[in-house]
C-alpha cells in the first residue's frame, strides 16, 4: 500500500499538468453551468454604479496587460456595458502601455449589443501615458494636461464628451480595473484620499487579499475579486458572458489544486511514517 | 559637483512636492502641474533608456555570439519590427500593429507565458505545499475554504459558505493586510525621507 | 484572410510557449525571445504615440513652449549612461525622478496606508446591531460577525506587536506575537486561494482560445 503512495509523491509533474489541463478543458467542453450568487464587494459595486444619476460620467482605467486579460478584460467588458445601460458616458485611459487596445476591443464587443453609441459624445479612449503616480495627481489638477490628445490624435479640445471633463471632480466614479503596479492601489495612495474620489474596484484575484484593506476601510466602495467576481456581476447586470461560461472550469480548477494539496500532503505523511519505521 | 548637484536636485523636488500638498494655493499648484508634466516627460525617456538598453545588450550578444545569439536576433528583428510598425503605420484599431502584433502575436504571447503559472502552481501544490507546524495549518485551511467558497460549489455544500469567506476576507484578512500596509507605509515614508535628505545615495550608484 | 492568418500564427506561438511544460525546446526559445522584442517594441510605438508626441514634441516644436526643452534634456540625459565618462550626468535626471517620485510617495503613502487605515481601526469594541442581528436571525456567520470589531481592533495589535522586535517574543510577549503570527498566516492563506483562482483563470482563457477560436470545438 505505502508503494502506491511513494509512487504517487514520485509522480511526473507533467501527470499533474495534464491532469489539471483535462480539469479545465472538459467542464468547457461539457458546462454544467453552476449557479452564482454575488458576494459583498461584488455587490457594493454594482450598487454604486445603480446608485449613480443617468447620464453622469465615469472614468475607467484600464491598468492591464494581455497577461491578465482573462479575468479582467471581462470586467471591462461588463462595466461598460453596465454603464451604457444606464445612459452614463464613459471616459477611459490606461497606465499600462497595453492596456487601451483592451478598451477599444471592449467598446467594439460592448457597442455591437448597444449600436447607438457614438465616439466622442459617448465615450473616448485617452490611451496610455507614461508617469504613473505623477499622472494621478495631475488628472486632480488638470485631465488635458495629462492628455493633450486621445488615443487616435484627436486634440483633447475638440471632443464634445471632454468639453465636460476638467479633473476627477468631473466624474461621478473612478473605476480602476488593475493588474498590479500602477493601479488600484496607487490610485488609493494617490487620488482618492487627495482628490475624494468615489473609488471603484476591478481587481485581479491575486490583489484582492491586499485591497480587502482598502475595502474595509471605505477607500474603495466597491471591488470585482478575480474572474468569479466578474461572473457574478455579469449575472448582476444580466449579461452572462466570458466569465460567467469560465466559472464551471475555475470551480473544476479549485477543487483539483484542492485535491492536489490534500493527495500530496497525505502522501508525504505516509511515506515520511514508512521513512520513520525504516 | 557629480555628487552634490544631483542630491540638490532631489532635495529641492522632493521637499517642494510634499509642500505643495499642505499648501494647495494656485501658484503653488501651477507649479507642482508644471513637475507632474515634466515627470511624465522624464519617464517616458526612462522607458526608452530601457529599451535602447536592452537593444543594446541583444545586439553585442549577437556580434559576438555568445550563447543562443541567434534568438539575439529574434529579440532585435522584432523590436524593430514592432516599434516601426507602430512609429510609421500607427497604433489604432485597423492597423497592421494593433491587429496582427498586439492581437495576434503579444496577447497570445502574454496570456500564454503567465497561463503556464497556472500549472506551476498545481505542481507545487502537490509537491511543496507541506503542512508541518501550526502556521502551516492555519495557512492551508485557510486557501482551502477561500477557493473552496469563492465557487458555486461552496454555497452547495454550506449555504452561508460565501458569507463566511466574506468574513474572513474582511476581517482575518483585513487585519493581516491592514499591519502589512502599516509596516510597509512607515518603511516606504522612512526611506522617502532618507532619500530626500541624501541620507539614503545608494541610487547614485558607484564612482564619485 | 488576414484573420485567419493571425489566428494561426497566434495558435502556434501558444503551443510553442505552451511546448515547454514538456521540457526547454528551441521553439519555445523562439517564442519566448519574441515576446520579449515585441513587448518592447510595442511600448516604444505606444510611448512614441501617446506621450512622446503629444506632451513633448508637439507642444515643444508646433507651439513653442520652450520651457520643456528642460525635462526633454533631463529625459536625454538619462542615455549618458552609455557613455561611461559622462555617465555622472545621467544621475541629475535620475534625481529628478527619485525627488519628485518620493515627494508624491511620503504623503500619499502616509494618507492612505497609515492614517486611514488606523483611522479605520478606531471603531467601538462591541457593535450592537450584530448582535441584533444574530439574536433576530442565529447563525454561524452572525455569531462570527459578534467578534468582528475585537478582531479588528486587537488582531491588528498582535501583528504590529509581532514585527516590533525590540521585545523579546517570549511568556505573554511571544503569545501575543503567536497571536500575531496566526492571523499573518490566514492573510497568506487567503492570498493563496486568490492566486489559484488568477492562474487557474488564466490558463481557461487560453484553453477557450485553442478548443474555441483555433478548433471551434466550444
Amino acid at each position: 500500500m505505502s508503494s502506491v503512495w511513494t509512487k504517487i509523491n514520485h509522480l511526473d509533474k507533467r501527470w499533474i499538468y495534464l491532469f489539471v489541463l483535462l480539469a479545465v478543458a472538459l467542464p468547457l467542453i461539457l458546462p454544467i453551468n453552476l449557479p452564482l450568487s454575488p458576494s459583498g464587494p461584488v455587490m457594493s459595486f454594482y450598487k454604486a454604479i445603480e446608485s449613480i444619476p443617468k447620464g453622469s460620467i465615469v472614468l475607467i482605467s484600464n491598468d492591464y496587460d494581455p497577461g491578465s486579460k482573462a479575468e479582467l478584460y471581462p470586467m471591462t467588458e461588463a462595466v461598460l456595458y453596465h454603464l451604457f445601460k444606464r445612459n452614463c458616458r464613459v471616459v477611459m485611459l490606461s497606465l499600462f502601455p497595453a492596456g487601451p487596445p483592451m478598451s477599444e476591443r471592449a467598446v467594439a464587443r460592448v457597442t455591437e449589443d448597444l449600436p447607438n453609441l457614438q465616439y466622442g459624445t459617448d465615450f473616448v479612449n485617452l490611451g496610455y501615458k507614461d508617469g504613473r503616480e505623477a499622472v494621478l495627481v495631475e488628472m486632480g489638477r488638470s485631465i488635458r494636461s495629462a492628455f493633450p490628445k486621445d488615443y487616435r490624435g484627436i486634440p483633447y479640445d475638440s471632443i464634445a464628451l471632454l468639453k465636460e471633463v476638467e479633473n476627477y471632480s468631473s466624474f461621478a466614479l473612478v473605476i480602476s480595473i488593475s493588474v498590479g503596479y500602477p493601479g488600484t492601489k496607487e490610485y488609493v495612495q494617490y487620488a482618492q484620499g487627495r482628490f475624494n474620489l468615489k473609488l471603484l474596484a476591478g481587481a485581479a484575484a491575486v490583489s484582492v487579499p491586499e485591497y480587502s484593506a482598502y475595502y474595509n476601510s471605505g477607500q474603495l466602495s466597491g471591488m470585482l475579486t478575480g474572474i468569479s467576481g466578474a461572473a457574478e456581476y455579469e449575472e448582476l447586470i444580466g449579461r452572462r458572458a466570458l466569465a460567467a461560461k469560465a466559472i464551471d472550469a475555475q470551480a473544476i480548477g479549485h477543487m483539483v489544486i484542492i485535491l492536489l494539496i490534500v493527495l500530496g500532503n497525505v502522501a508525504w505523511f505516509v511515506t515520511k511514517g514508512k521513512k520513520n519505521h525504516e | 559637483m557629480k555628487r552634490e548637484i544631483p542630491l540638490a536636485i532631489l532635495l529641492i523636488t522632493g521637499l517642494f512636492m510634499i509642500f505643495q500638498y499642505f499648501v494647495p494655493h494656485y501658484a503653488i499648484s501651477d507649479i507642482a502641474s508644471k513637475i507632474q508634466q515634466w515627470a511624465i516627460i522624464i519617464t517616458s525617456g526612462a522607458a526608452l533608456l530601457g529599451i535602447a538598453n536592452l537593444l543594446r545588450v541583444s545586439l553585442d550578444q549577437a556580434i559576438a555570439r555568445k550563447q543562443d545569439w541567434m534568438y539575439k536576433w529574434v529579440v532585435i528583428v522584432s523590436l524593430v519590427v514592432t516599434g516601426v510598425s507602430g512609429i510609421v503605420g500607427g497604433i489604432e484599431p485597423g492597423t497592421f500593429f494593433n491587429d496582427m502584433i498586439y492581437f495576434h502575436m503579444y496577447t497570445p504571447m502574454a496570456s500564454t507565458m503567465y497561463a503556464t503559472l497556472a500549472f506551476f502552481i498545481a505542481s507545487a501544490a502537490f509537491r511543496a505545499f507541506r503542512v508541518r507546524s501550526w502556521q502551516a495549518w492555519l495557512l492551508a485551511c485557510t486557501a482551502l475554504l477561500v477557493m473552496l467558497g469563492r465557487i458555486p460549489f461552496g454555497k452547495m455544500i454550506w449555504g452561508d459558505f460565501p458569507q463566511f469567506v466574506d468574513w474572513i476576507m474582511n476581517v482575518p484578512n483585513t487585519v493581516a493586510q491592514r499591519a502589512i500596509l502599516i509596516g510597509a507605509a512607515l518603511g516606504a515614508v522612512a526611506t522617502g525621507l532618507k532619500m530626500i535628505f541624501g541620507i539614503e545615495r545608494s541610487w547614485l550608484g558607484g564612482g564619485d | 484572410m488576414s484573420e485567419l492568418i493571425g489566428l494561426w500564427i497566434a495558435a502556434l506561438l501558444t503551443v510553442f510557449i505552451l511546448s515547454f511544460l514538456y521540457k526547454d525546446n528551441p521553439f519555445y526559445k523562439f517564442a519566448e525571445h519574441l515576446f520579449v522584442g515585441v513587448a518592447a517594441g510595442y511600448v516604444l510605438a505606444l510611448s512614441w504615440h501617446n506621450t512622446i508626441k503629444p506632451n513633448l514634441v508637439e507642444p515643444l516644436f508646433y507651439q513653442g513652449e520652450w520651457i520643456l526643452i528642460v525635462p526633454m534634456a533631463f529625459g536625454l540625459l538619462l542615455f549618458t549612461r552609455f557613455i561611461p565618462k559622462m555617465s555622472w550626468l545621467s544621475r541629475w535626471s535620475l534625481a529628478a525622478i527619485v525627488g519628485i517620485y518620493s515627494g508624491l510617495a511620503v504623503v500619499a503613502i502616509a494618507e492612505a496606508d497609515f492614517v486611514t487605515q488606523i483611522r479605520a481601526t478606531l471603531i467601538p469594541i462591541w457593535d450592537q446591531t450584530k448582535w441584533t442581528q444574530f439574536s433576530n436571525q442565529p447563525s454561524i456567520v452572525h455569531f462570527i460577525h459578534l467578534f468582528t470589531n475585537f478582531i479588528t481592533i486587537f488582531g491588528l495589535l498582535t501583528i504590529l506587536f509581532y514585527f516590533f522586535f525590540s521585545v523579546e517574543h517570549s511568556g505573554t510577549w511571544g503569545l501575543i506575537a503567536k497571536i500575531g503570527t496566526g492571523l499573518l498566516m490566514v492573510g497568506f492563506g487567503a492570498g493563496y486561494g486568490y492566486t489559484v483562482m488568477t492562474r487557474i483563470a488564466l490558463l481557461i482563457d487560453r484553453v477557450v482560445f485553442l478548443l474555441g477560436d483555433v478548433i471551434g470545438l466550444l
